[in-house]
């Protein structure tokens, strides 16, 4: 449980500085008035929702890092038996790190006002996000023909979960985006997409980061770098 | 992490009055017709409303299946129809309701929309449409699990601690349906809240008017902030752990499945951990105690400073009390796994956590009761009940710090200590917060107040009723009676007198629950009859009593938001005319006579 | 008021019911009594802070109930008070806290003499396997439980051949002697429970748990599930006698081995002499 346990230091850590900023230690009491670090104005829309989005990915993140940490836990008893990787998720992984890409150069071109290269962007962002869940079905067909089927052992299944869940969330993400090239279809401008597209961008990076450290731990290096710190330690 | 903060520090305090300000107001959403008003509505307060009745109607059925628990318990065989299965698949539902369903949503749910809003100054939550679609998923979410009542076999008998490989093997009721039903029940509740909480954690950071800076919240905000907070960190685990369930139900995967011979059947499974399972419940299963508890806590803190017409004691130790018990919370989780077989050397660690928690905790207590000593109390039923949550929440508290001293546990753990233990700390005590919370704001709700002598009886009935049924229920768990046992039959060491204390136990439970139905008739027959309440029957400093109209119209405010002035706990201010300033009133000036504020209070 | 009156009474009430209850502890009959000494303690030191709180708070709703005129105090807060209460809930919670972890250090440290025995829970009755005359146990594991092999003892390890499996019927154990109860599980996590021992812990399937004691009373005393397994839960139950040496060694010989128990014995040991013990976490 050490991963969650980490992942959850951070976000106390977040929290407390932000209490700190906001006067945690501050009398009350004394204070009549307006004062303080109230509000000036409302915050905006776009302020609210990326706060939101924030906090959505926390707990996001404390999905998939409990998921690790369940995954750790397993793999630390003997008889743990790694899946093979397939060689096509490098290529997602490629495929991943393109979408995330075109999304990042969509969100700049809406900073800049140019329509068209925000329709090349969340065209080929969404485009590439589907091109990756295809990868990701390939990668399972080809596991299953090679006799890794998801009941065999707890690795093999762990295999098929960790993947399925962050498939999901890449679904969700391209409901999400869907909904912005639907608004861009229906000629929305420029001003009434930047917030979408913007709050999409960022959550495929978090995607991205999340595929990353996932990556990392099915084709083992986790593994074997935990390995070498047991050993260091013992 | 993003950043949460409303731009920069201002600088300089003004003490005058504000101008008024309307900018970027939230895009609210008007109803058109009676459906999108009262069904399908996006005000936080419907919301709430259908929140806490759905809460209550299907706490109402694990009240049910509490009595007949505890029937058999008290008079085995008397009711025929209670057999073995049965029995399990009752207490199964009565805890996984009474925990999840009925206080999770009716603190977070019920309190958090209907409050926030209203106690922040703001129009709505954040995000109405959202707040709407996580009621009906809570709704879903109960309907499939009351569906288990009606599947073949019926619903899981597991416990409501569902442990596998128990939970999916052939000798337990429910195996059939019924887990795969709870497992889909709390993955939707889970979607359900968190679609729920984002909106009250960003409603909470940007949703305050001007002049609520945190230090100016009341602590029933804190508390359920905290709580929400910590929920939504901790529902995952639980998330996590169903979906490797059903896996392992639905598609014969071995998450959490060892080889296993089945009444001299070896099974196809292999090579899961039936501990992790454990590891990831409890990571959720014990933040849930303090989710439940710390809204209980800021509701009580406010209660009792309202009708003691004093502020709270010690209000910055309380709020980082709020914090600090979320933040420990996270890291107790495995003292519920004391003799769980887990590696035993974990034992010292949270052991020293969990007692270490108590500290916080019970410098909570203290400051309750120090809030009452130099004040002006009245004992008004939401008093009543803030009194009696004191007393109960200190009972359970302290028998924590036996089942949390790793080695005391060893004893009592899955005794009828530990049920007697947690329906004191979180089942009566938080119960009671949810009564004097209603007592307290049904006259915002409704416009009218509450029956005295309805809720007086209810309080005494519940009350000692309670105390009555749980107390005595430690002493069967020190002499060894087990829990979770369908009947005790010729045990040697359990003397006949304990089969006495059980029928005593079972027919005071009988007459509290009864009791219940008094507080039920009184919600419906004050909503015609009661008298008229007025905006502010209680006389509170906090801004849901100062809206202009009561109830509250969609968008709480009227022309303007108000702006906020002081703390929420300005009562009985020296050289104030009136015994409480509301947050919103300038003035007066925070000078006043040196001897009349107490010693220490700079 | 009588809020006041009743919540003194209830404090009375409790600890009046603590002196007079008959439902106790049964009398022990393990080395366990320092698990007692910790219970007592944590019973002193909340029952005093129990008492002290509501009779506080009782006296307060005595003290400073509304009256005409009364107006309250404003104290926002008192540093001293509440670190001194602090302080003081810091030193209780210790004397709780270490003698328990004490206690608990001893717990999980069987000592070195002890001898072990398997405890097996399947739904719903206890097996039994103590170690014949090599004085060990040989390997087992879950799969290879069939019928003339009810604990799955590994048939290839000839630590096991001697063993001597008790299925369905009574434990006996010599007085006087520590002995290291290993617990395995074949399908729900079952708890092997005996009240006057005081000591408990989960066998979880697929790994092996333990807890020792040293039984210090002969007699016979009753086993019970302590972890919900299924239906039959409460129906889970066996007998300990904790008899003298002698007679312990009279039972002990009755009994059949593993290798009684294969009607016509297999031979040809290959020699695996590791023991299967998987960790637990």
């Amino acid at each position: 449980m050490s991963i969650i346990l980490l992942f959850l230091a951070a976000i106390v850590a977040v929290v407390f500085a932000w209490l700190w900023r906001h006067g945690i230690l501050a009398k009350p009491w004394l204070e009549v008035g307006v004062a303080g670090g109230y509000p000036v104005t409302d915050p905006s829309a776009a302020r609210v929702a990326k706060v939101a989005l924030g906090v959505f990915l926390a707990v996001i993140g404390s999905l998939f890092a409990l998921t690790v940490s369940a995954y750790l836990m397993r793999a630390s008893l003997g008889d743990w038996q790694a899946v093979r990787t397939p060689g096509i998720l490098w290529v997602n992984t490629g495929v991943l790190a393109l979408s995330s890409l075109a999304l990042e150069t969509a969100r700049l071109a809406a900073r800049r006002g140019d329509m068209a290269g925000v329709r090349a962007g969340v065209l080929a962002g969404g485009a590439t996000a589907m091109l990756f869940l295809v990868g990701q079905l390939i990668a399972w067909r080809q596991l299953n023909a090679e006799g890794y089927y998801l009941a065999s052992n707890p690795a093999n299944a762990f295999f098929y979960l960790i993947t399925a869940l962050h498939g999901v969330h890449v679904l969700g993400g391209l409901a999400g985006l869907g909904r912005v090239t639907w608004r861009m279809e229906q000629g929305a401008g420029v001003a009434r997409l930047r917030l979408g597209v913007d709050l999409c961008a960022i959550y495929w990076h978090a995607l991205l980061l999340i595929w990353l450290v996932l990556l990392g731990l099915l084709t083992n290096w986790v593994g074997d770098f935990v390995a070498i710190c047991r050993q260091l330690l013992t | 992490m993003v950043d949460v903060t409303h731009g920069g520090p201002t600088s300089g305090a003004s003490t005058g009055v504000a101008p008024g300000f309307e900018i970027g107001e939230l895009d609210l959403y008007h109803p058109k017709s009676w459906v999108t008003k009262y069904v399908f509505s996006q005000d936080a307060k419907v919301i709430a409303i259908q929140y806490g009745l759905t809460a209550m109607a299907i706490g109402l059925v694990a009240l049910v299946l509490s009595w007949l628990m505890r029937m058999q318990l008290a008079f085995p065989g008397l009711l025929p129809f209670i057999d073995a299965d049965h029995y399990y698949q009752f207490i199964t539902m009565h805890g996984m309701i009474m925990v999840v369903y009925l206080l999770t949503a009716l603190f977070l749910g019920g309190f958090g929309n209907y409050l926030i809003p209203l106690m922040l100054g703001a129009r709505d939550m954040m995000f109405p449409y959202l707040n709407m679609l996580s009621y009906w998923i809570y709704l879903l979410a109960v309907l499939v699990l009351a569906a288990g009542f009606f599947v073949p076999g019926g619903p899981t008998g597991a416990g409501w601690t569902l442990y596998p490989p128990q939970a999916i093997l052939g000798n337990t009721p429910g195996h059939q349906w019924g887990i795969i039903v709870m497992l889909v029940s709390l993955m939707l509740f889970i979607i359900g809240f968190t679609m729920g909480g984002l909106n009250y954690v960003v409603t909470v950071l940007q949703g305050r008017t001007r002049g609520m800076t945190l230090m100016r919240m009341p602590l029933t905000i804190w508390g359920i902030f905290t709580a929400t907070v910590m929920a939504l960190l901790a529902f995952p685990a639980l998330f996590v752990g169903a979906v490797m369930m059903l896996f392992d139900r639905l598609l014969g995967t071995s998450f959490f499945m060892p080889a296993i011979v089945e009444m001299g059947e070896q099974t196809a499974y292999g090579g899961g951990s039936p501990i992790l399972f454990q590891h990831l419940f409890w990571f959720f299963g014990h933040p849930e105690v303090y989710i439940v508890a710390l809204p209980a806590f800021g509701i009580v803190s406010d209660l009792i400073s309202t009708h003691a017409r004093k502020n709270i004691f010690g209000y910055r130790m309380m709020v980082w009390a709020i914090v600090g018990i979320g933040a420990l919370s996270f890291v107790v989780w495995a003292h519920h796994m004391y003799v769980s077989g887990m590696n035993p050397g974990f034992g010292f660690f949270f052991a020293t956590t969990t007692l270490i928690i108590a500290i916080p905790t019970a410098l909570k207590v203290y400051n309750w009761v120090l809030t009452l000593w130099r004040g002006d109390i009245h004992f008004t039923l939401p008093m009543l009940f803030a009194l009696g949550f004191i007393v109960t929440f200190l009972n359970g508290g302290l028998t924590g710090l036996f089942l949390g001293n790793v080695v005391v546990d060893v004893p009592l753990s899955d005794t009828m200590f530990v049920v007697a233990h947690f329906h004191m700390v979180m089942g009566v005590a938080p119960i009671l917060v949810i009564f004097g919370a209603i007592y307290h704001w049904y006259p915002k709700i409704t416009g009218r107040m509450l029956d005295t002598t309805l809720g007086k009886i209810h309080f005494w009935v519940t009350f000692l009723g309670a105390y009555l049924i749980f107390f005595p229920m430690h002493y069967l768990g020190l002499l060894g009676v087990p829990r979770r046992y369908f009947e005790m039959g010729e045990t040697a060491f359990v003397p006949p007198s304990a089969a006495t204390l059980n029928v005593f136990i079972t027919i005071t439970a009988l007459v509290v629950g009864a009791a219940q139905m008094l507080f039920l008739f009184n919600l419906a027959w004050s909503l015609r009859h009661g008298r008229e309440a007025g905006g502010n029957p209680w006389r509170a400093t906090t801004l849901e009593w100062q809206t202009p109209e009561t109830p509250p119209a969609h968008g709480n405010w009227g022309a303007e938001r108000p702006t906020v002035y002081r703390w929420a706990y300005d009562y009985s201010v020296p050289g104030a005319a009136e015994d409480f300033l509301p947050q919103n009133q300038p003035g007066p000036d925070p000078v006043v006579p040196g001897h009349a504020i107490a010693e220490g209070a700079r | 008021m009588p809020l006041a009156i009743v919540l003194a009474l209830i404090v009375f009430g409790s600890v009046l019911f603590h002196f007079l209850s008959p439902w106790w502890f049964t009398p022990i009959a393990s080395n366990w009594g320092y698990i007692d000494d910790t219970v007592n303690i944590t019973f002193w030191i909340t029952g005093a802070v129990f008492a002290a709180v509501v009779l506080f708070m009782a006296y307060c709703l005595l003290r400073f109930r509304h009256k005409p005129g009364r107006r309250a105090a404003y104290e926002p807060e008192n540093r001293r008070l509440e670190s001194w209460l602090a302080i003081g809930t810091g030193i209780g919670v210790a004397a709780m806290l270490a003698p328990g972890l004490v206690v608990w250090a001893r717990y999980i440290t069987v000592p070195a003499d002890a001898t072990a025995v398997e405890v097996v829970g399947q739904q719903w009755q206890w097996a039994y396997r103590l170690p014949g005359k090599d004085g060990k146990l040989g390997a087992s594991e879950t799969r290879a439980i069939s019928d003339t092999n009810p604990v799955g003892i590994d048939p290839d390890d000839p630590a096991g051949r001697d063993d001597v499996v008790v299925q369905g019927g009574e434990l006996h154990l010599p007085v006087g002697k520590p002995v290291a109860l290993l617990l395995r599980s074949v399908d729900a996590v079952h708890d092997f429970f005996v009240p006057e021992f005081r000591a408990k812990m989960d066998m979880i399937p697929g790994s092996v748990t333990y807890y020792w004691l040293t039984p210090t009373r002969t007699g016979s005393f009753e086993v019970l599930c302590a972890e919900l397994c299924g239906v039959g839960h409460p129906y889970m139950r066996g007998t300990v006698v904790v008899e003298p040496e002698a007679d312990y060694q009279a039972w002990l010989a009755q009994q059949q081995t593993f290798e009684q128990m294969q009607a016509p014995a297999t031979t040809g040991a290959i020699d695996t002499g590791a023991t299967k013990a998987s960790a637990t976490e």
